[in-house]
């Protein structure tokens, strides 16, 4: 290994630095993202099939919204809480 | 805050963090150890609840039959909860929680509106006590809904050991039914509002203090700057669509906890 490259690797522990929490926090992002698109991707669907359905597809869509979201905003919350 | 952080913006930039929540006291009180001292949030707190009481107060206080001005708003705010949340998520007998569900959203709506109130920039509920003593009396709400429903042992039971199971599986299925009823609503009522306004108040708080730097700090810098400034006040305009929509799921998901607590799940 040649010393340019030992050096490098040397910088890279000094130079890298952050919370890791929000590393965390970008990976609680994406489950709940998936789950997001998928949600309302069927919710589109299930209005475009049945639009007299609207009120109701679209009230129990802002419930699941609200569940699907905590996961991720547990994340945000934690990456500040542990430092 | 934004006004303290902008001189410093001007010596370079600085992010705001989570600084930004914390106040100093303006009356220090201490009651046998109890920290009830007065700083700008509880000042701020007194302000939205005095409103939402001066709000139904003045709509409500002379009703007429063919409403006008405030009263007109007001009712269709509450119209609003009657017809989309407590009838629909509970049904009939939801209609004696419209009270509660409409001060609650009222109050929480108000509350999340403090974060692009300009002069006040600070939503209140971005603090964890407002959320959770919130979620405490939506939790106490439901369960002692369901006590005066079902009775306390017929609640208990139906809530930790849901009927037509295996019998083995209660030993798995107990603890989960105990934590996720009990436990794991209110927390996350609570925290699902606090990182929602945690979070937009920061992204506020950085455009802000972006758009101080870069219009201050150079040339070429003005004409980034004056898309932060544009980006700045389509975020007010997405804030309080969020204020809205979490007053909404606030309440909506109150309701579907007090509906949960009326009949037993089959």
């Amino acid at each position: 290994m040649s010393l340019a490259l030992v050096n490098s690797i040397l910088a890279a522990d000094n130079t890298v630095s952050g919370n890791i929490g929000i590393i965390g926090y970008g990976l609680g992002t994406l489950g709940p993202g998936i789950g997001i698109g998928f949600l309302v991707g069927k919710t589109v669907e299930g209005i475009s099939r049945q639009p007299e359905a609207a009120g109701q597809v679209r009230t129990l869509m802002f419930i699941g919204l609200a569940l699907v979201e905590a996961l991720a905003l547990f994340g945000f919350a934690l990456a500040f809480v542990i430092t | 805050m934004t006004a303290a952080t902008l001189p410093l913006a001007r010596e370079g930039f600085h992010a705001p963090t989570i600084e930004e929540f914390e106040w100093p006291s303006i009356v220090d009180l201490h009651v046998g150890g109890v920290d009830l001292s007065i700083n700008r949030v509880v000042l701020q707190m007194f302000l939205v609840g005095l409103v939402v009481w001066a709000l139904f107060f003045f709509a409500f206080r002379k009703p007429k039959l063919v409403p006008s001005g405030l009263q007109n708003v007001m009712e269709v705010l509450v119209d609003f909860i009657r017809n989309q949340i407590a009838l629909e998520v509970i049904g009939r007998d939801g209609l004696r929680f419209v009270p509660y569900l409409a001060t609650l959203f009222t109050f929480v709506f108000l509350g999340n509106l403090g974060g692009i109130i300009p002069g006040i920039f600070f939503p209140l509920t971005g603090r964890m006590a407002l959320p959770a003593i919130l979620a405490v009396c939506s939790l106490l709400l439901f369960v002692s809904v369901g006590i005066s429903q079902q009775g306390f042992l017929t609640y208990f039971k139906n809530a930790l050991f849901p009927p037509g199971m295996p019998k083995a599986i209660y030993i798995l299925l107990t603890p989960i039914e105990l934590i996720s009823t009990f436990i794991v609503r209110p927390v996350t009522l609570a925290i699902r509002l606090l990182a929602n306004m945690i979070a937009g108040h920061l992204i506020l708080s950085v455009f802000f203090v972006a758009t101080g730097y870069l219009l201050t700090s150079g040339n070429v810098s003005i004409v980034f700057g004056l898309g932060s400034l544009v980006f700045s006040v389509a975020l007010i305009a997405f804030e309080l669509f969020v204020a809205g929509l979490q007053a909404y799921v606030f309440t909506i998901l109150s309701a579907v906890y007090i509906a949960g607590a009326m009949e037993p799940e089959h």
